[in-house]
Formats: C-alpha cells, structure tokens, sequence
C-alpha cells in the first residue's frame, strides 16, 4: 500500500470573478521513502496540491474534495485536532522562504522544542537537548550557541537548516518540501540539496518535492509529476522523463531550459520557446489545458480532454498525440 | 582601437551603516571595492555572482542611481560618473536600464502607451505628436506585444508581457547600453526563454551592449560574450564566455558552477560544495577575500590580495595560485 494516494484531488477558490479551479482533478501516490517531485511554473497548482495535502487551505474561500489517504487513513475526514496530531508528526513541511516561516520572537531552540513537547511529550530540558542535536544533524556549527540565537541571527542557509531540523524533528513519514532551495544562491542550495539525500539516506522518510527548478528535479527525485494549469499532464520516472517526455508541455518546458555546457557543445543560440500563457482557471476549460500553446493541437484537443494514458513503462501522459512508445530511444 | 563604450575603472561604491543612538554612521559597507572592465559596443557582458557581491551595485552606479565613492565611469571616452544633472541627460538617454520585477517597475496608473511616450518626449525624439505615435506602436512590434494593448495598464499583463513592456521602453530612448539587473530572474522557463530570445535579437538589430547582470549562469551562457565573476565586491575572474564555463580558473568560479543542478538525471557530477556563508560585506577577510571558503587556501591568501592578472587570451584572475588545481567541471569529464 502506498503511504500517501491523492485521489481526484480538486481545489478550489472561490473570487469575486468566479471559481478558480486551483487544482482540478489530480491523483498521484508516493511510496513509503520515495521522492516525488512535482514540477510546474507559477500558477500549475503545484503548492496550493502541497497546502492541500496538509490541509492548511483557509476555507472558505477554498474548498479541498476527492480524498487524501495517508497510511490508508482520508485526511480530508479527519477533525483539525486530530490533523493538528498529524501535522509536523507524521507529515511535516518545509516551505520556501525561512525568513517569513520562522518565528522572529523566539529563539530557534524554542521552535524546534515546541513540535517534540508536542508531539512527544518531551519536557522542556528534553526537547531543547534534542533540538540541540537536531541542529548537528543539520551540520549547523556551534548547535548549543545557535540553540539560543534567534532567526535574525542566522543567515538564509542556516535558516533552511533549521527549518529541515524543525521539519524532522518528530521522524516524519512524509515530508513536504514546497520550493526549499528557491530562495538560496547556488552555492548553498548545493549544501542544502546535499543536506537532504543525506539526510533521506538517515531519516528514510518519503519526500514531496515542489519547484519549477528542473535541475533540482533530476538531482533528487526518483519520479517526476508535471502539472499544468491545475492538472496533471505527465508522470514518470525521473530519467525516463528527461529521456523521452511525451507530453508537448514536458517536451516544450524542457526545450526551454538554458543548459550549462551550451558553450561547449555549440549548440543552438536560441532557446525554444512555448508560445503564448498560462490560461486563466478562472473559467472551465473544456478540452486540453494545453491546447492554446500545443504545437499537435486539433479540434479533437479542444474539444475532449485527453485522459492519463500509459505511454510506457510507469510513464504516464495526458495527450491525445503523444506516441506510446519512444519512437527512437 | 576604437574607445570601448563603457569603461569603468576602480568603481568603488561604500555605503554607512548607520546605528546606535542618534543614527550615527558607526560602519561600512564595501559594497563594491575597486572593480574595473570595459564593454563594447555591441557586446554582452555578464556579471555573475551570488546575493550581495555587489553586482547589482555596479550596475546601479552605472546608471548613476547613486554617486560612487571612487574610481570612474567613462562612457564613450566621456567621464560620466562626476557629471552635473544636466549633462546627466544625454547620458541617460544613451544607458537604459531594465529591472528584475517586472510587477514594481512599471507604474500602475499609466497607460503602456504613456509609459513607453514619456521617454520618446523626455529626450525630444519626436517631433511631431503624429511621430510619436508611430514610435509607440513600433515599439510594440519590436518587442511582439500587439498593439492594440497600449490603452491597457500593467496590471492587465501577465510577468512575461510587463517584462517586454520594461523592454520597450528601455529601447524607446533608443539606447547604446541596455543594463539588464536580473531582467529574466522572475520568470517562468517557458517565459524566459522568449524574453532571452527577444534580447538576442534586439541586440542584433540595434547593435546594442548589454550589462547582464544575473546569478543564473545557464542563461548567462546561452547569451553572453563575456562574463565577469564577482564575489564580496571584487571581480575574481573576468574572461570570453567558453573560457569561463569549460575552462574556468578561479577557485570560487569553479565552485560556482559546479554548484548549479544539471537537469540530467544521474548525470556525472563533482559539485564542489563550498562551506559555509559569504562573509559579510561591512567586514570582509584580510587578503583574498575568498580565503574562508577556498579549498585551496594556504598562507599568502590570509594576508596578502591578489590581483587581477591577465593570464592571455582576455582571461582574467585574481588568485595566487599560478595553476589552478583541475577538478572536472560540471558535466563530469570535459568531452
């Protein structure tokens, strides 16, 4: 069984200018210490699908349907103090920016401390020992001086360490990282990322991962989902899908993508660009959200929405024209 | 030799801190500290470095947004950075400038139609209200926006539409230098690319320099001629774009690109990870200013600077070691 089966997953807002379908329809499972990366540009859905999974949209406006099982248990049927038990227990989450996500008023020993007192029952000297250790197995030097220091103090690395310690501190099953490494220049989103294989190696836990950062894609997930406009278009291992993706957005976001090493290849000067935006959600798409900027695209694709079709071994893409098998891999 | 369009020597920009009772200015910071290049005409240059390296303020001072603490601006063999503000004029016409946030650069109660009118009638490029309206809808078709847009305000345009509109309006001075301050950082893959498409073309067509200031070094190679490598305020390596990304020499260059994910799964990487942070600004390290971090460091760095030496080929390094230890660059072995 997995640990997590997101089943017909539709998330919706409710605006002034109508319903924003948010999330529209998407199903997916992570097994128990795998990583699923889900990969789209602003607007796919991607981290209100990580918010929904926590439950942490406000509704109203919002309102969350389908089912959410984790451990075979709905978290959608579940009552907030029995999700509060849940959440930074079972399944815990990282979010983009560590400076808004940290409490600036209290030190970071306290924060830690507050999730194990929690969750665990630890007393006060207990939880700020285990924070203490919490913060060397994040590689944070000096862990029983930072333990007193305040988020402030800390630099935009540290700070996404603690978060990661914060995050683990209870021995997640799951864990929700929404952008981790987004807002850090590269040479610390290098640690960071090498932070967490290591620390998935040591933890076992099973990681959601959301960006649109391709790169950090192929570093640390073993299988790849790609949103589009609120729904799901394409999934598959991670290098089947960097080998051969089927569908035109996958191929188009992938084409698009600067690469290091152009200069020494001497490849192409021009990128290749998807044509067009984004479509509002805020009007009901009939047909394929993609239609609008599809090179394939017919009035079959404007009309019907492809279904979610095997296209190849645990590869599977919502297209109308995608070829089944690699037509030369 | 014909006069490079853009010479900056020693650019030194030093901000206070201020603290303490009554704001006294207790500290600096070195924001920039002596940084010196040049650009053609026609060339782009890239500056590459990560949060607070000062590149974002080389180019701010290039614009003179700000008077610099020393060194000098030379723009077409005219010193621009001690100009008075009428002289400031021509010169601003000549550099334009195009910002990261497309959201925050663009007023919101304009029209795009007054927003890229406004510098057409500032530096009096126009001479009739007739001229100025067939600049406008040009422009439009210069940066493939339709022009039956140029009633809307910002706000009706999605990042990738307002950035073309920035655009526009950079080139409505009819610039010889466009600053681009991370121009294509906000966007989306699929939006980046034609915004990175439209730029090399319009340098193409308008023979315009551009200053490519950025972090993200894949579309820094896409695009460049040449890149300088900046780290505390200091340019450590400054060389022609192949030079840089397949044979890069300075430690923290390598370190750099090495750090970047390669959208290739299980692909053959050594990332050089460095540790720890950048140093703080208002307190850089004695000597090499990279020494806290270099994996090669040894005694000279810790006391004595190194300086930009020119190692032939255009390729410049800041760096005592006389050859560089090799460590496979990004994509595993060079092929």
């Amino acid at each position: 069984m997995a640990l997590l089966d997101v089943q017909n997953l539709q998330t919706h807002f409710r605006t002034p200018e109508g319903v924003n379908r948010a999330v529209d329809g998407v199903s997916f499972h992570v097994d128990e210490g795998e990583t699923l990366a889900i990969v789209g540009e602003s607007g796919c859905g991607k981290s209100v699908t990580s918010m929904s999974l926590m439950r942490l949209i406000p509704e109203p406006p919002g309102k969350i349907a389908g089912s959410i099982r984790f451990q075979g248990k709905d978290l959608l049927q579940l009552s907030e103090p029995e999700m509060r038990a849940i959440r930074g227990n079972d399944i815990s989450m990282i979010f983009q920016e560590p400076m808004t996500s940290l409490n600036p008023v209290l030190t970071v020993g306290r924060q830690i401390g507050e999730t194990l007192r929690m969750h665990q029952g630890l007393d006060k000297q207990a939880a700020l020992a285990r924070a203490v250790e919490m913060l060397t197995l994040v590689g944070i030097p000096e862990p029983a001086r930072r333990v007193r220091e305040y988020p402030h103090q800390l630099s935009g690395g540290m700070r996404q360490r603690v978060m990661i310690a914060m995050a683990l501190a209870c021995n997640p099953k799951l864990l929700i990282a929404d952008e981790p490494t987004t807002a850090l220049d590269v040479t610390i989103q290098a640690q960071i990322l090498q932070l967490m294989l290591d620390l998935k190696r040591r933890v076992g836990a099973a990681i959601v991962l959301i960006t649109h950062d391709l790169g950090v894609v192929a570093e640390i997930a073993e299988r790849v989902m790609v949103m589009y406009a609120g729904r799901k278009v394409e999934e598959a291992p991670v290098a089947e899908l960097f080998r051969s993706p089927r569908h035109p957005y996958t191929q188009g976001l992938l084409g698009a993508l600067p690469r290091l090493g152009s200069s020494l290849t001497g490849a192409a000067r021009r990128l290749a660009e998807i044509p067009g935006q984004v479509p509002s959600l805020k009007q009901r798409i009939e047909g394929c959200v993609f239609a609008g900027r599809c090179p394939l695209a017919t009035d079959l694709c404007r009309e019907f929405a492809p279904g979610l079709e095997e296209k190849g071994p645990r590869h599977i893409a919502a297209c109308h024209y995608a070829p089944k098998e690699a037509a030369a891999a | 030799m014909s006069v490079p369009l853009l010479q900056v020597n020693d650019l030194k920009k030093h901000f206070p801190v201020r603290g303490g009772l009554f704001s006294r200015k207790s500290n600096w910071v070195y924001a920039v500290d002596g940084v010196s290049f040049e650009v053609q005409r026609g060339e782009t240059l890239s500056l590459v470095g990560e949060s607070g390296c000062g590149k974002s303020t080389v180019g701010r001072a290039i614009l003179r947004l700000f008077d610099i603490t020393a060194g000098q601006v030379v723009l077409d063999g005219q010193r621009i950075d001690d100009l008075s503000p009428g002289g400031l004029r021509s010169m601003r016409r000549r550099v334009q400038v195009v910002f990261q946030d497309p959201f925050s650069s663009l007023n919101p109660r304009m029209r795009v139609r007054d927003i890229l009118a406004e510098p057409i009638r500032n530096f009096g490029l126009a001479k009739s209200s007739a001229e100025l309206q067939a600049r406008v809808a040009a422009l439009m078709d210069t940066v493939r926006l339709p022009r039956d847009a140029l009633n809307r305000r910002p706000h009706e345009f999605s990042g990738g539409q307002r950035q073309r509109i920035g655009i526009a309006r950079a080139l409505a001075a009819e610039p010889e230098l466009i600053v681009c301050d991370e121009a294509v950082s906000a966007l989306d893959v699929s939006v980046k690319a034609q915004i990175v498409n439209l730029l090399q073309d319009l340098q193409q067509e308008f023979g315009l320099a551009l200053l490519f200031i950025s972090h993200d070094l894949a579309v820094v190679e896409h695009m460049t001629h040449r890149v300088a490598v900046m780290y505390l305020g200091k340019i450590v390596e400054m060389a022609p774009r192949q030079q840089i990304f397949t044979a890069p020499k300075h430690p923290y260059t390598k370190a750099l690109l090495s750090a970047v994910p390669v959208p290739e799964p299980g692909a053959d990487r050594n990332a050089i990870i460095l540790k720890g942070d950048v140093p703080s600004p208002i307190n850089p390290p004695s000597g090499c200013r990279f020494h806290t971090r270099c994996p090669f460091v040894f005694d000279r760095c810790r006391t004595e600077e190194p300086e930009l030496r020119s190692t032939g080929g255009g390729e410049w390094v800041a760096c005592h070691l006389k050859a560089v230890p090799e460590v496979p660059g990004p994509l595993g072995d060079p092929r």
